[in-house]
């Protein structure tokens, strides 16, 4: 099995690692909130923005290059937006949306890889996320390794019979959803067999120290500082 | 008393296939029973009736209870079911809440249930992996986690549906040593002859839907030629 980076970052050690997730989650927030509502002209609070983000990365220890590369993934989705923006002749706008979509991106995957997901999953059922998103979240996480491992064992099945042509990739897509499908039927069944009804059960809660308190009030602070000041 | 008692059971897929055609089968207190048979003989749908997952024609009665929705959650907590893909067994974040899921759908208060939890993890020898999560174990780590995920529900009954398939040698002989010091009564279904000898008192063959034959692991391995050999 190989594990994905970021549910591989998310079990590292730092101070960033050990706060809350509840402290995490306000504190991007906050974070979302700022940039969202910051004027697109404001360049400097753009690079405010980018210089917290950079700090963050830096105190939780993660590859800075990789985590970038990963943030980036958005910006071909922002970029079709942006481009409607730039020949609408609202340049600076257009810009700002990148600038914004690109710095949420980065935000949000510091929260994700810095908290284990089951701590991420917890935190949000205590701050009363309706727990059917909650668990839809969970089997999403699930099954994503389960439909990639089958998608990566399906890959190697293809290729040691031949090189992977396109429209057999099309083909091969349609039985891994029916696989997907049958696997996934598979663990319901097996819920079912230890007596599941419905209700998910939550083990242990969360603790709130001292410093997930401050890490928390210095994150929005900074957020809100960069908002007003620049 | 048995603590399975099957009589007449027949099942028909929806695509019209007869499953399976009269199934008498009883399952005493601490007995082992093997289940051999082809591939397609009936032997999952067999099991996937025994709590209710399957629901076909006849009669299933486990620890005297009736096969009837309103005793279903009892049944469930009666019999655990091992399935063949250990995979679909283990879905929970961490191998701790997982072998809770159970307990926990029992309606056992959170102490309790992690109390069981951890004592079903160090039974199988997995005590010192509470937190890790489930999808990054061994295929035999993974197999052993399936099974305290149904011990810490306390069964009478172990049903296990192909439990060799993707251990290493080792893995099988620990498993079988596992199930030996387990005192409930226990249904196999596998095509390894010889972990059913290793540990099945008795055992039955199936046939095309059908018991076709039941007797000593050893009778029926003769009767059927049921060797690699």
């Amino acid at each position: 099995m190989r594990y994905a980076a970021i549910e591989q970052w998310s079990r590292q050690q730092s101070v960033l690692h050990r706060r809350d997730a509840r402290a995490k989650i306000g504190a991007l927030l906050a974070f979302l909130i700022a940039v969202s509502t910051t004027a697109p002209a404001s360049r400097i609070a753009f690079a405010g923005y980018a210089l917290l983000l950079a700090a963050a990365i830096a105190a939780a220890r993660l590859p800075f290059p990789a985590l970038v590369r990963r943030a980036a993934l958005v910006l071909p989705v922002a970029a079709g937006f942006a481009l409607v923006l730039w020949f609408s002749d609202e340049r600076a706008r257009a810009v700002a949306l990148l600038e914004k979509s690109f710095l949420s991106a980065v935000a949000t995957l510091l929260l994700v890889a810095t908290t284990p997901m089951p701590e991420l999953l917890r935190a949000l059922e205590i701050l009363h996320l309706p727990r059917l998103l909650v668990l839809v979240i969970h089997f999403l996480y699930r099954y994503l390794f389960v439909i990639s491992g089958q998608a990566r064992r399906m890959r190697l099945a293809a290729s040691s019979r031949g090189r992977l042509q396109f429209r057999s990739a099309a083909g091969a897509l349609a039985v891994l959803f029916a696989r997907s499908w049958e696997r996934a039927s598979g663990i319901y069944r097996a819920m079912l067999a230890r007596g599941f009804s419905g209700q998910f059960p939550a083990l242990a809660p969360p603790r709130w120290r001292a410093a997930d308190a401050a890490f928390f009030i210095a994150a929005v602070l900074a957020s809100v500082a960069v908002r007003v000041a620049l | 008393m048995p603590v399975i008692r099957v009589r007449g059971l027949r099942y028909r897929y929806p695509d019209g296939a007869q499953a399976l055609d009269g199934v008498d089968f009883d399952l005493e207190p601490g007995e082992c029973v093997a289940v051999l048979g082809a591939n397609g003989s009936g032997k999952t749908t067999f099991v996937l009736h025994l709590n209710g997952l399957l629901e076909g024609e006849g009669s299933i009665e486990i620890c005297g209870l009736g096969l009837k929705k309103q005793n279903l959650a009892q049944i469930r907590s009666k019999i655990g079911l091992v399935f063949q893909d250990s995979d679909e067994q283990l879905f929970m974040p961490t191998l701790l809440e997982d072998v809770a899921f159970g307990p926990m759908n029992l309606g056992m208060p959170r102490e309790q249930a992690v109390a069981r939890a951890q004592k079903a993890l160090e039974l199988v020898g997995m005590g010192a992996l509470l937190h890790k999560a489930p999808y990054h174990l061994s295929s035999g780590e993974k197999r052993r986690a399936a099974i305290a995920g149904v011990l810490a529900m306390e069964p009478e009954i172990l049903v296990l549906d192909e439990p060799t398939t993707s251990l290493d040698p080792p893995g099988q002989r620990e498993l079988a040593d596992l199930l030996r010091a387990l005192p409930q009564a226990k249904l196999l279904v596998t095509h390894d002859v010889f972990f059913a000898r290793a540990l099945a008192s008795r055992a039955v063959f199936f046939d095309r839907g059908r018991i076709a034959a039941e007797g000593t692991v050893e009778e029926i391995v003769a009767r059927f030629n049921w060797t690699q050999r």
